[in-house]
C-alpha cells in the first residue's frame, strides 16, 4: 500500500512469456507461434490489487493464467510468496496451491454441474487438508456464510442458482485453503450489473477481513477503477503502462491508455456529445504476427517513425509510473517532441475531462 | 455453532443429515413412465428365470419323447420340444445363461470402453495409440473373430472350468473384447470436450491429481453416454450371444439358452411357430425393457434435468 513505507512484494513476474505454438499443413508442423503474453513483467505487493485491463484477446486471461502455472509457460519467471514455481513441476506445483486460487469468469462453466455445492467447496479441502468429513463440512458452512451464501443451499447443485450465486460459490471454493493471492479472472463479466457490485464488494470485503492479494483481471475500466490499487493496462500481449489507479486514471501516458479511458461511457449527455474521444481505427494486429517495432504502433495517433522500428522499453517514468513507449524516452527529435506535446494536449484535455467527471 | 449472528433455527435445519442423492435419483427415475415399466419388466423376467426354477420344478433337461412336439397344455404352458423337453423349465434355464451372459459381457466391454477411451482422452501422450488400436478391433470382421476363438479356446477352457463355466466365460471375454468399441470412441470425444471446460481448469488450479480428476470430475460427465452404451450393449450382448449360439458354436447343445433354443425351434418353425416365438419374444421383450430403464436411468442420473 502506499502509505506502507516498505510494502512486500507478495508475486513477483519478469519476462512472462506463454506461446502457443501454432501447427499447419499435412504434417502439423510448427509454423509460428501465438504469442499470447509476450514477455510480461509486474510485482503485486501484500493486499493490494492490481487491475489488470485491455482489450479482448489482448492475453490477459491467459496472463493470469499463466501467472498461476495453469498452462505450462513458455519462458519467464515467476515468483510467488518466495517460491519460485516458473520451472517447477505441476507435481511439485500441487503444494504450492493453496496460496494462490483462482476465480473464473464464467460462474456457470466454472462449476461441476455434477458437483453439490458441498462438494465443490469442499475439493479443494479434500485434495489438501486430512479434516474429518464433519470438519470439513462445518468448514464449507463456514465459507458459504463468508460469501453471504445461504447454509440450507450446500446439498443442491450449481444449475440451481443464479449467476451471482453461483460465482459467490466460485469464491467460496477460492477462500477454503486460505490463499494468500487470488486471481480474478474477470469474475464480474458474465454478471448483471447489479450483481456485479455486490460481487466486487463480496471482494472488497474479503480483501479486508483477510489481507487477500488480488490480479483483477477486467475489461470494465470503472469496475478497475473502484477496486484496484494499481493498474496494468495490457495491449497484444505486452504491458504498455502500470501506473497506481488515481495517476493513471488522472493522466494517461500512454495513448493507449488514453484512447482505451476515452472510451469508457460518459452518463452526462452533454458532455457527452462534446468529448474529444480517441477513437482507434483498425484491429488488434494478430498476436502471432505481431507489428515490427511497438505493438500498438499500426494504431498509435502519435505515431513515429521509431515506433515502427524499434520496440520501446518498458521503464518507469515516474515514480511507480511504467510505461512502455517511445514518447517518454529521453533521447527525442525535434520532429518527435510535437508529436509528444499532441499528446500532453489530449492528455491535459482528457485531464479537464476527468476534471469535470470528478 | 461458533456463529452467535446465524439464528439457532438455521442451525437445526442445517445439522439434519442431507438428504441423500440417490432418492433424488429415484424420485426422477419414477417420473419416467417407460423406464418404470421397462424396470418392472426387467425384474420380472430376473425372477422368473432364477426364481422360477424353484416353483416350476420340471427338469428342462428330462427328455419325455412321447410327449415331443407339443402345444401350449397346463402341463406344458409353452409346449414341448422334439425331444419332449419342458419349453418353459428351457426358457428359464436359457433365461439365466442369456441374462447372465449379456450382465457380464455389457460389464466388461463397459469397462474396457470406459477405460481406453477415458485414457486415451484425458492423457494426450496415449491417444494415438489407443485409438489406432481401437480401430483396429472395429476393422476385425467380429463373426468369423468371434468362430475363430471359440474354435481355439473352447477345448483348454472347458478343460479347466468344466464344459459350462469355460464355455460361459469364453463367450462372455469373446463378446467383451468385441464390443468396447463404440464406448472408448464415445467417451473419448467427452472427454476432450470436457478437458476443455474451466471446472477442470478450475480442479486443476485447486491442485487436484490427475486421478481424482477422472474420477470426480471427468467420469461423473460422461455418464449419459456410458449409460446408453450400457444399455445398448446388454442388447447387443445377447444378441451376439444368442447368434453364437444360432450358429452352434455358444453353449454345447443340450446347455440351454435362448439363442440355443431359437436356433433349435428354427427347423420346426412351420410347424411349431410358438418354438420360435417364445424365445425371440423374451429376447426382444429383456433388451426393449434395458433400453427403456437405461434411458430412465441416464436422465436421473443428471442433476440438471433432475432439478426440473
Amino acid at each position: 500500500m502506499l502509505d506502507d513505507p516498505k510494502p512486500t512484494k507478495l508475486v513477483e513476474i519478469d519476462n512472462l512469456k506463454m506461446h502457443f505454438p501454432i501447427h499447419t499443413g499435412l504434417f502439423r508442423r510448427h509454423t509460428g507461434d501465438v504469442k499470447a503474453v509476450d514477455g510480461v513483467s509486474f510485482d503485486i505487493f501484500e493486499g493490494e490489487t492490481l487491475g489488470l485491463v485491455g482489450e479482448s484477446g489482448c492475453g490477459k486471461s491467459t496472463c493470469g493464467r499463466a501467472a498461476l502455472r495453469l498452462y505450462d509457460i513458455t519462458d519467464g519467471s515467476i515468483l510467488i510468496d518466495g517460491d519460485q514455481i516458473g520451472d517447477m513441476s505441476q507435481k511439485d506445483l500441487r503444494t504450492k496451491r493453496p496460496t494462490m486460487q483462482m476465480v473464473f469468469q464464467d460462474p456457470q462453466a466454472s462449476l461441476n454441474p455434477r458437483m453439490t455445492v458441498q462438494a465443490i467447496i469442499q475439493e479443494p479441502l479434500d485434495e489438501h487438508t486430512s479434516l474429518s468429513a464433519s470438519e470439513k463440512r462445518e468448514k464449507v458452512l463456514e465459507l458459504m456464510d463468508q460469501v453471504g451464501l445461504n447454509r440450507k443451499f450446500a446439498g443442491r447443485y450449481p444449475h440451481a442458482f443464479s449467476g451471482g450465486q453461483r460465482q459467490r460459490i466460485g469464491i467460496a471454493r477460492a477462500l477454503a485453503l486460505n490463499p494468500k493471492f487470488i486471481v480474478c479472472d474477470e469474475p464480474i463479466a458474465a454478471l448483471d450489473v447489479s450483481i456485479q457490485a455486490q460481487v466486487v464488494n463480496l471482494l472488497e470485503d474479503l480483501q479486508k477481513e483477510f489481507g487477500l492479494t488480488y490480479l483483477f483481471i477486467s475489461h470494465d475500466l470503472s469496475m478497475v477503477r473502484h477496486i484496484a490499487t494499481r493498474v496494468a493496462v495490457m495491449y497484444l500481449g505486452k504491458i504498455v503502462e502500470l501506473a497506481p489507479r488515481e495517476a493513471l486514471y488522472a493522466e494517461p501516458l500512454h495513448p493507449y491508455t488514453k484512447a482505451l479511458l476515452s472510451a469508457v461511457p460518459e452518463p452526462d449527455p452533454d458532455l457527452h456529445d462534446t468529448m474529444e474521444r480517441t477513437i482507434l481505427t483498425g484491429d488488434v494486429p494478430s498476436p502471432a504476427n505481431p507489428p515490427k517495432g511497438c505493438n500498438f504502433c499500426t494504431r498509435c495517433p502519435a505515431v513515429m517513425d521509431i515506433c515502427k522500428q524499434q520496440e520501446p522499453d518498458y521503464r518507469e517514468v515516474l515514480p511507480g509510473r511504467y510505461v512502455a513507449c517511445h514518447h517518454y524516452n529521453e533521447v527525442q527529435t525535434a520532429a518527435d517532441s510535437t508529436a509528444a506535446s499532441e499528446a500532453s494536449d489530449q492528455q491535459s484535455l482528457s485531464n479537464t475531462k476527468n476534471d469535470q467527471i470528478n | 455453532m461458533t456463529e452467535a449472528a446465524t439464528p439457532p433455527s438455521l442451525d437445526t435445519r442445517t445439522e439434519a443429515p442431507a438428504r441423500n442423492q440417490w432418492w433424488d435419483v429415484w424420485d426422477q427415475f419414477k417420473t419416467h413412465k417407460g423406464a418404470v415399466m421397462g424396470a418392472c419388466f426387467f425384474i420380472f423376467i430376473v425372477l422368473a428365470v432364477y426364481v422360477g426354477p424353484w416353483i416350476w420344478s420340471i427338469d428342462p433337461t428330462y427328455i419325455d419323447i412321447r410327449a415331443r412336439n407339443q402345444g401350449s397344455s397346463f402341463a406344458h404352458p409353452f409346449g414341448t420340444d422334439q425331444l419332449g423337453r419342458d419349453m418353459l423349465a428351457r426358457m428359464m434355464a436359457g433365461g439365466q445363461t442369456s441374462i447372465s451372459v449379456g450382465l457380464t459381457a455389457m460389464g466388461l466391454a463397459l469397462f474396457l470402453g470406459t477405460l481406453v477411451g477415458v485414457l486415451a482422452g484425458y492423457f494426450k501422450r496415449i491417444d494415438g495409440l489407443l485409438m489406432r488400436t481401437t480401430d483396429l478391433f472395429l476393422a476385425l470382421p467380429l463373426l468369423p473373430l468371434l468362430l475363430v476363438m471359440v474354435m481355439l479356446f473352447r477345448q483348454p477352457l472347458s478343460a479347466s472350468f468344466g464344459p459350462e463355466t469355460g464355455i460361459f466365460i469364453l463367450i462372455v471375454i469373446a463378446i467383451g473384447i468385441t464390443s468396447w468399441m463404440p464406448t472408448a470412441r464415445i467417451v473419448r470425444g467427452d472427454v476432450l470436450a470436457l478437458k476443455e471446460r474451466e471446472f477442470v481448469l478450475a480442479a486443476r488450479s485447486i491442485g487436484t491429481r490427475p486421478g481424482r480428476m477422472i474420477l470426480r470430475h471427468v467420469l461423473p460427465n460422461v455418464m449419459s453416454p456410458i449409460m446408453v452404451s450400457a444399455t445398448l450393449g446388454i442388447a447387443t450382448a445377447i444378441i451376439t450371444e444368442s447368434a453364437l449360439s444360432f450358429l452352434g458354436l455358444g453353449f454345447p447343445p443340450d446347455f440351454p439358452t435362448w439363442g440355443r433354443l431359437l436356433f433349435d425351434a428354427t427347423d420346426f418353425m412351420q410347424q411349431h411357430p410358438q418354438r420360435v416365438m417364445w424365445p425371440g419374444l423374451a429376447i426382444s421383450l429383456t433388451v426393449l425393457a434395458v433400453n427403456y430403464m437405461g434411458d430412465g436411468l441416464r436422465d436421473a442420473l443428471d442433476p440438471r434435468i433432475r432439478g426440473l
